[in-house]
C-alpha cells in the first residue's frame, strides 16, 4: 500500500465554521457526557471497593461523598448521566426513522436539556427526602 | 440477475461484513446495551438513593440483597460494554496514527475490563459476606 499524501489544500469545514445550534450543541454534549461518565466509573468502582473493604473504608468514602465537593461531583455526575440517557432516547427515536424534520430535531434537542435537568432535580429531591 | 458492477465480489457481499470485518455488530451492540442501560441506570439511581446517608450495616444489608446485587452486576456489565465501544468510536474518530490508535483501543479495553472486574468483585464480596 502506498502512503497517503496529505495535499496542501483546505480541509472540509469543521466546528469553528458553523453557527452554534441546539442540535449541534446536544450532539457534542452527548459525546462529552459519554466521556465524563467513562471517567466517572472509576469513582463508582472506588466506592464499591470501599464498601467491600469494610466499615472504615466505607465511612471514609461516605465522608468524601457527603462533603460539599463530593456532593458537587455527585450532582454533576447525576446530571451528566441523565443527559446522556435523554440523548440516547433521542437516538432511539432517530433509529426508528422518526423525528428528522427541522422542527422536531430542534425540539428534541431542547427537550433533552429540560428532561435531564428536571429528572436530576427530581432524583435529588427524592434522595434528600429519604435521607 | 443482478449485475456485479461494484468492485466487491458476490461472496464478499453475501458475507455482509464490509471493510470493517464486523458488519453492524458494533452498532447493534451499542444500541442493545443502550436499551439495557436505560432500565438498569434508573434502577442504579434508585439503589444509590436508598443508600443515601445510611450507616455501614444498613448499606451492607441493601447491597448484599440478592436482587440488588444481581441488578448491580447487570448494570456494571452492560455499562462497561457500552462505554468500551463508545470510547472506541471516539478514539477511532480522533486518533489517526495507526500505532497510537491501536494502543488507545487496547488501553480502552483494559480500562473497561478493569473497572468492570473491580465493581463485580466488590458486589460479589458484599453479597457473599467476605
Amino acid at each position: 500500500m502506498a502512503e497517503i499524501k496529505q495535499a496542501a489544500r483546505p480541509l472540509s469545514p469543521h466546528l469553528q465554521i458553523y453557527r452554534w445550534s441546539w442540535t449541534m450543541a446536544m450532539s457534542i454534549a452527548h459525546r462529552a457526557t459519554g466521556v465524563a461518565l467513562y471517567a466517572g466509573t472509576v469513582l463508582i468502582a472506588a466506592w464499591l471497593v470501599a464498601a467491600a473493604s469494610g466499615p472504615a473504608a466505607f465511612d471514609t468514602a461516605q465522608a468524601i461523598a457527603g462533603s460539599w465537593f463530593g456532593l458537587f461531583v455527585l450532582f454533576g455526575y447525576s446530571f451528566v448521566l441523565l443527559h446522556h440517557m435523554a440523548g440516547g432516547v433521542r437516538h432511539f427515536i432517530w433509529d426508528m426513522g422518526k423525528g428528522y424534520d427541522p422542527q422536531t430535531r430542534m425540539n428534541l434537542a431542547k427537550y433533552s436539556v429540560v428532561v435531564s435537568g428536571g429528572l436530576t432535580l427530581l432524583v435529588w429531591i427524592v434522595g434528600l427526602a429519604v435521607r | 440477475m443482478q449485475s456485479n458492477s461494484s468492485l466487491r465480489t458476490p461472496l464478499s457481499r453475501v458475507r455482509g461484513l464490509g471493510s470493517a470485518k464486523s458488519g453492524t455488530g458494533h452498532f447493534w451492540l451499542q444500541r442493545m446495551t443502550a436499551v439495557s442501560n436505560l432500565v438498569l441506570t434508573l434502577i442504579f439511581l434508585g439503589i444509590v438513593i436508598s443508600l443515601a446517608g445510611k450507616p455501614y450495616p444498613a448499606a451492607l444489608a441493601i447491597l448484599s440483597h440478592p436482587l440488588v446485587a444481581i441488578l448491580m452486576l447487570l448494570f456494571v456489565v452492560s455499562g462497561c460494554v457500552h462505554m468500551r465501544i463508545g470510547m472506541q468510536v471516539i478514539i477511532e474518530d480522533y486518533i489517526h496514527g495507526e500505532g497510537a490508535k491501536i494502543a488507545a483501543v487496547m488501553a480502552n479495553t483494559f480500562f473497561a475490563i478493569a473497572v468492570g472486574a473491580a465493581c463485580a468483585y466488590a458486589v460479589l464480596k458484599l453479597s457473599f459476606g467476605g
